[in-house]
């Protein structure tokens, strides 16, 4: 799986917690709970999302590493075959 | 005979559209059963029956709108047999009429035509008696408001609990013209409407609440390493679908605090206080479309934190979706709302009407906390209680927190249920 899959397959997840957000408006470098409101419990089930599409249990310690959509996709294109 | 009239879908709530049917005539029904989904301004509600058994009649059309406390449906008691329906019934069935207000008037000439014929002289259409909706009715009561003559914007003229409010005196303003509201039954079908309709209801319930309750609010820090702590040692040998978050543990310490201390838990009726039993805790939910609900997960007092987890994920999810259950409309005893995701530090909560205390919670923030007399850095949490004093005092409220922030110091004693517990 390239980089580009990956960064498509966690929009794909983002929307499905969050349909109202324009994937061509998220800034990548970004932090992304300044762009899409996302609570605690959506972010858990972005985390979910993420688990049942790449397969990669993310531990809570690791949610700090996980601010930008560009942080999210390079931690998961380092952990996915 | 059973006569199902639907259920009353929260205080804010009088009036339902009819979506659709699940049940149909001879179909056995057991109390709990989704038997219906009405839509209102808040979310489509999946309608439950409150007893067992045998579908008679569906008297409600789709597309109707209905004021709560209206017929829906005729049934059967388990052992009973259906009425002779050729003495008491006419031959052809009502015929069905596309148009609402007409489908109301067909409902209520087939209720008419059922009654024995010693009162067919009354007026078959019932329309010299006013329809009003048993929360316009118990509102007018309360607040000296006649009836008669009172224009209603409900379904065939139904005098409905906004008709009732608009009709109130209100000091220094005139009274507003009873016209406002001629589209509010046709507006919630786009997405707009819907979210007029919502603040419209929201705004109805907070204005109750503002001018009858008269409310107390207190405040308190609570330590939160101990729980946090807990949570992150537990979370960390979770699979990722099987962990908890804090919002979980702070609604499991409410209800238990509110068990407790039993005058916050309840309802405010008819000029009294109704202590609830159980714990039905309210979970203020913000819709990413704007407006919230508040509806109830049953029995946090009772439930283990893993599965108060499963039925808070599953709550959420389906409140934003809108498909919530009619009990979870009508059920909450208390209402916890929590704002810390949004970054604000406390809460000052309005009472959801009948309830009588509403639970805040602020973001949970480092600070330099005292303790031993030595300086620590402490993650703190302020919870906020707003209370009736019409139902307890700051005294009674001031214990609650109390427990409450007692209960978040000991995160392993929240886990179980008080069963297992030892």
């Amino acid at each position: 799986m390239n980089e580009a899959e990956i960064r498509a397959g966690v929009i794909e997840v983002l929307l499905t917690i969050a349909p109202e957000v324009e994937a061509d408006e998220l800034v990548a470098g970004q932090s992304l709970r300044d762009q899409v409101d996302l609570d605690s419990m959506d972010w858990l089930h972005v985390i979910v999302g993420l688990h049942e599409r790449f397969g990669v249990d993310i531990p809570e310690t690791d949610y700090a590493r996980l601010a930008t959509l560009d942080d999210i996709v390079a931690y998961l294109a380092a952990r996915v075959r | 005979m059973i006569e199902f009239r639907l259920p009353s879908l929260g205080s804010d709530m009088d009036q339902g559209k009819l979506v659709e049917w699940r049940i149909r005539p001879g179909q056995a029904v057991r109390k709990g059963d989704v038997v219906a989904v009405v839509d209102t301004s808040k979310a489509a509600v999946d309608v439950e029956i409150w007893a067992d058994g045998t579908v008679h009649r569906l008297l409600a059309e789709i597309g109707q709108t209905l004021p709560v406390g209206s017929v829906m449906a005729t049934l059967l008691a388990p052992g009973e047999s259906a009425p002779d329906e050729c003495a008491a019934m006419p031959a052809q069935p009502p015929p069905v009429v596309p148009a609402p207000a007409s489908a109301v008037a067909v409902a209520v000439a087939t209720v008419v035509a059922a009654v024995p014929a010693t009162r067919a002289a009354a007026p078959a259409s019932g329309a010299t008696r006013p329809r009003v909706t048993p929360a316009a009715r118990r509102r007018a009561a309360e607040r000296g408001v006649a009836l008669d003559g009172l224009p209603g914007s409900g379904p065939d003229g139904a005098v409905t609990l906004a008709d009732v409010e608009r009709a109130l005196p209100r000091p220094g303003v005139a009274p507003a013209p009873a016209v406002s509201t001629a589209a509010t039954t046709a507006t919630t079908a786009t997405p707009a409407g819907r979210a007029v309709e919502m603040r419209r209801a929201i705004a109805a319930a907070m204005t109750r609440s503002k001018r009858e309750i008269p409310h107390y609010q207190l405040a308190e820090s609570v330590p939160m390493r101990a729980a946090l702590d807990w949570m992150r040692e537990a979370n960390a040998t979770r699979p990722v679908t099987e962990r908890l978050l804090p919002a979980v543990l702070l609604l499991k310490a409410v209800a238990l605090a509110a068990r407790e201390v039993p005058e916050v838990n309840g309802r405010f009726i008819d000029g009294g206080f109704q202590p609830a039993p159980a714990v039905h805790v309210g979970v203020a939910i913000s819709l990413r479309t704007g407006g919230l609900v508040a509806p109830a997960l049953h029995d946090v007092a009772d439930k283990p934190l893993d599965l108060l987890m499963r039925e808070l994920g599953d709550l959420v999810r389906r409140a934003r979706t809108g498909s919530l259950r009619s009990s979870e409309m009508s059920d909450p005893t208390i209402t916890v709302t929590n704002l810390g995701d949004q970054g604000v530090e406390a809460v000052f909560g309005v009472i959801y009407p009948p309830q009588v205390a509403l639970v805040g919670f602020g973001r949970v923030t480092e600070r330099a906390w005292v303790e031993g007399g030595q300086v620590t850095v402490m993650p703190v949490l302020t919870a906020s209680l707003a209370a009736d004093h019409r139902v307890s005092d700051g005294h009674r409220g001031a214990l609650f927190l109390a427990r409450l922030r007692e209960w978040l110091q000991q995160p392993q004693r929240l886990q179980g249920s008080p069963h297992e517990r030892s």
